[in-house]
This record gives structure tokens, sequence and C-alpha cells, in this order.
């Protein structure tokens, strides 16, 4: 028989916490992981009054339970908040059209409004189109950069400026070593920030949010099993990010010795963050902070397109203004049918080009890249993609040019940027895709 | 003598067994198990949860990909243990003995969210 609550001395305990092995009865356990959360949004001062917010919502548990938690500290504690779930749909049978599901029941649940958008509606294609093209190997890379653009203009078209993920303290940890493994400490210190956001050209400056960045993904489970949560849970069905799942494996073989390990691993993150030379490391302008709700809050501007996949956008983001851009990517199309060249576009778009196929491989003089002992820390300076709009530190997005390659059924310029990272790879990439650019905008007038 | 008969070899332990958080996909899509496990393990001393997974492992699970439940010949990190609806930590984890009409819930964390 399990020993007695160590906080309310009378029930039966049901969990022994990993952060301090307090063991807790089921209330006692419900009230101090909303209480949790409740500290990390006053103490980083996440929100203002009557601030509308965004949830990614998928259906899985994290996201499950951040709505929920939210949903209970918004009415209990007077936030003020707008809440909106916000889906997006890749478009992957038997995984996201089911999960989807969740996400509508979660809806009527929590009577929260919902909105849901597909990668159809945005990029004319879905992932089970994307993998019959480019095959299982490599997808990921694909629908990691979709994402993290759809959520953006998800948050835009609602008008929204405030995303929150469901980001627990396992993801964050997982996601510093694999920063660090791979020597990035620029990535590295924008995982560890709770708080990231874009600077954009446009008024769309939609800030992301990890509110559940301290939270155990144990205590998650467990909290949607005692509250009965009703969340959906299957892997993908195409294929895992082979590093990350190193990652993962190892972070909970570490919990398995020493439980306080995931969140040393979150503190160890935020602090070498504070190592990181600001040169590498670009942070908001100060006049932002205080804008961003709360003096104390920092927030780490973030230019990374994500190379990686699934559950790599650990609030690392970007800001859209996509609609529009796409009604121009669109006038493009329209405009080499007429055999008008697209630099007329380009330089509309405010990026002096002369000529499309020349200006897929040079980057605007505002964008910069340093390079340092060959793989060192670069820095990364906001541009525009020539294409869409969308902010990028590349001329070209990384999305415009994924999806330049599915339209022009040559994926392979595209797959060998999931291999590296490295920008020269994407910029080889970038050289190959440029030969066919007309024919592209052919291809594509037909796709659309 | 009753005593002894009643723990022999041949007797077995009613269990239910539930898999959720994905793992279900392992034991033929099914969450929730009636079983009956031996009384007693291969060398002799009585079922805990160490040997309840491997039994599970050999007779319950059709699924090849035995590594994504057990490692190291007990639960994989990552799979909660709830034993009765309380966490298997406060049980003494894989050597809680399993009783009669015990409610074991493994719950996967490893899966999308």
């Amino acid at each position: 028989m399990p020993p007695p609550c160590t906080r309310c001395q009378s029930e039966r305990a049901v969990i022994v916490r990993p952060k301090n092995y307090d063991k807790l009865c089921k209330t006692c356990f419900l009230e101090v992981f909303e209480a949790e959360v409740h500290k990390t949004i006053t103490t980083n001062a996440l929100f203002y009054p009557g601030e509308r917010v965004a949830i990614g919502a998928s259906g899985g548990k994290d996201s499950t339970v951040l709505a929920s938690v939210l949903k209970t500290l918004n009415t209990r504690h007077g936030y003020g908040l707008d809440l909106i779930l916000l889906s997006i749909d890749e478009g992957i049978t038997g995984y996201r059209d089911h999960s989807l599901e969740t996400v509508k029941r979660n809806a009527v649940q929590y009577d929260l409004p919902l909105k849901v958008l597909s990668y159809t509606e945005l990029y004319g294609w879905t992932m089970d189109q994307v993998v019959e093209q480019v095959g299982k190997k490599g997808n990921c890379t694909y629908c990691g950069v979709f994402r993290r653009q759809a959520l953006d203009r998800g948050a835009a078209s609602l008008g929204v400026r405030h995303v929150v993920t469901g980001h627990n303290a396992d993801d964050v940890a997982e996601t510093v070593l694999m920063n660090l493994l791979r020597g990035d400490l620029p990535r590295l210190s924008r995982t560890a920030s709770i708080v990231t956001s874009t600077p954009s050209s446009a008024q769309t400056d939609i800030k992301r949010s990890k509110p559940l960045k301290y939270a155990y993904e144990k205590e998650i489970v467990l909290y949607a099993h005692h509250k009965n949560l009703d969340y959906f849970s299957t892997e993908c069905i195409y294929s895992p990010e082979a590093f990350r799942g190193s990652a993962r494996t190892l972070v909970k073989d570490l919990e398995r010795v020493r439980p306080s390990s995931i969140l040393d691993i979150v503190r160890s993150g935020e602090d070498m963050a504070t190592l990181v030379p600001a040169s590498v490391a670009p942070k908001a302008a100060s006049g932002r902070e205080s804008r961003y709700g709360g003096e104390n809050v920092s927030v780490v501007y973030d230019l990374d397109e994500g190379t990686g996949g699934c559950g790599s956008a650990n609030g690392r983001d970007s800001g859209g203004e996509m609609a529009r851009m796409e009604h121009q990517l669109r006038t493009d199309q329209n405009a080499a049918t007429h055999g008008l060249e697209t630099e007329v576009t380009m330089a509309s778009l405010g990026t002096p080009t002369s000529g499309s196929s020349i200006a897929v491989g040079v980057r605007p003089s505002h964008v910069q890249m340093k390079k340092a002992n060959g793989k060192g820390l670069r820095q990364q300076t906001a541009g525009a993609c020539e294409r869409c709009g969308y902010i990028s530190s590349q001329a070209v997005c990384k999305a415009c040019v994924l999806l330049e390659g599915l339209n022009k059924n040559r994926p392979k310029a595209s797959i060998g940027i999931e291999k590296t990272n490295d920008s020269e790879t994407l910029d080889k990439g970038l050289a190959k895709v440029t030969l066919a650019e007309k024919k592209r905008q052919q291809v594509a007038q037909t796709e659309l | 003598m009753a005593e002894k008969t009643k723990t022999n070899k041949e007797d077995f332990i009613p269990l239910t067994v539930e898999f959720s958080g994905g793992l279900e996909m392992l034991f033929s899509n099914q969450k929730k198990h009636d079983v009956s496990i031996p009384a007693r393990d291969e060398s002799g001393n009585s079922s805990n949860i160490a040997f309840l997974v491997r039994y599970l492992c050999d007779n319950l699970m059709k699924d090849p990909k035995k590594e994504f439940f057990i490692q190291d010949n007990t639960v994989r990190p990552g799979i909660l243990v709830l034993i009765n609806d309380a966490d298997w930590q406060l049980e003494g984890e894989d050597e809680y003995e399993v009783k009669k009409g015990d409610n074991i819930l493994f719950v996967s964390t490893l899966h999308g969210g």
C-alpha cells in the first residue's frame, strides 16, 4: 500500500515527483502542478491582461494539458486571456486526421474556439503527397519547416500575436543536449529561452512561449491521466529523427538514474545561454522587452527557420506575413506565364535583383552570415525571403526552397539540407534549383 | 500443507494489464487485457513486475519490437508504470510482487505530443 501524501498527510500518494521526490496524492498533485505552471507564467510575465493567445494544439498530451491548465488558470487567477486553439493539419492520413478529431473534442470540452490550418491551404501539398515524392527519409525536414511557418501564419490570420506551445522540460533538455552535441551555441541559447520572437519587417511580430518549460513529461502524462484528459497518442507514421531519438533516449536513461537531471539540463542550458556572446545570440532591443510583458523577460529573437523536423520547434520560430506573399507568388506565376520576368515582382518585394535566376543564389545585402573556424558560430541577421517575404536569414526561406524542389519534382536538392545544417549546403541546393526556375513556375501553375 | 499446494507452480494470478500513451499499438491495439500470470517466476520467487514484463513480452506481445517495451530486463525508461493507479516508485518499482486483481497500467511518455 502506498504511503500517505507528504503534503496533506491524509490521502494515499499516487506520484513520486521527479524534481524533489515528494510523494503526493491525486488532489495535491493536480494543485501543485497547476500552481507551478502559474508561477512560471507570473515569474516570466508571459501574458498581459486581455491578450489573445493561440495554443498550438496537436491533440497530443502536452498541448492538451497546456490547454486544460491555461483554461483553468485563466479562470482561477483572472488572467483575462482570450484563448484560441490553433491546429496545423499536415495532411498525414492515419495520424493527423485522428489527432485533429481529438483537438475538435478538446475545443468542446474546454469551450475554446478552434482554427485548423492545413498544409494544403498554405503550400498546396499534404505531407502524404510530400512523402510520396521524396520518400520517408528526409520528409521530417519538410514537415518541420512548413509547420513553423504555418503556426505563425495561422496566428497572424487570427490576429493573434502570441502562440504558446506544449514543449516540456524533457523536450527542452533534449534540445539543449542536441545543440550541445552539435556545438551549436546560438541555437542552444534560443532553445533555453522561455520566450522567443521574430523581428519582422511586417506588423506580424509573433511571440512564442513555452509555459510548460519546467514541467516534467512524467507529470504532464500523469496530470492528463488523473484528470482524465482526452488526448491522442501515436507516433507519426513517417520516419522519426534518429538524432533526436538518441538524445531523447539519453534524457530518459538519465532520468531513471537521477530524475533531477532533466531540470538540471534545462538550467544548464539557461546558464550556457548567458555565456553566448551577444554577437551570436540576437536579443531583443531593450525597448521591446517591456512590450513583451515584464522587465525581467528578455525576448530572444529567432531567425531559425528550422532544419530539424518534428518536435524540434522548441520555441524557435519565425514571423510571417504569408498570405499576402502567397498572393504575390501567384501573381509572379501569372506574370511568368504572360512572358514577364519575375524580377518585376522581386523588386516590388524590396529586394533589388536582376532576375529570378540570379536572385535565388544571391543574398540581399542586409543579410550577413559570419563564419568562424569552419563550423563555428554564425551570426544571423534578419532578412525577408524574397519569394514569400517570410522572415529568413537566407535570400530565399527554406520553405520556399523546399517547395520549389517539390514543385519541380526534384527533391534531392532539399534533402541535402537535412543531412547537414551547414548553410553552404543550402547554397549549393539553391544554386541547383535556380536552373529550372521558369520550369518550376510552369509546373507550379498547373499544380495550383 | 494446504498452503503449499496453493502456491505451487501451477497457480496463476489474475491481473488487469493496461497500455496507453501509444504502447497499446505494441499489444494488438488493445488497451485493456485480462491476464493470468504464474504465481512464481523462473527461479521460484513470487512474481514481481520485472517478471510480469518478461511474461507479457513472451506471451502477450505479438509485435516483434520488444525493445520498445523492455530494456535491460525491465520496463524501458520513459514508460510510466502505475500499480493500482499509483506510481510504481511508491511500490518498489519492478520488485513489487503482484497480487490477485491488481491493475497494472503502462503509459508511454515517448510518443508525440
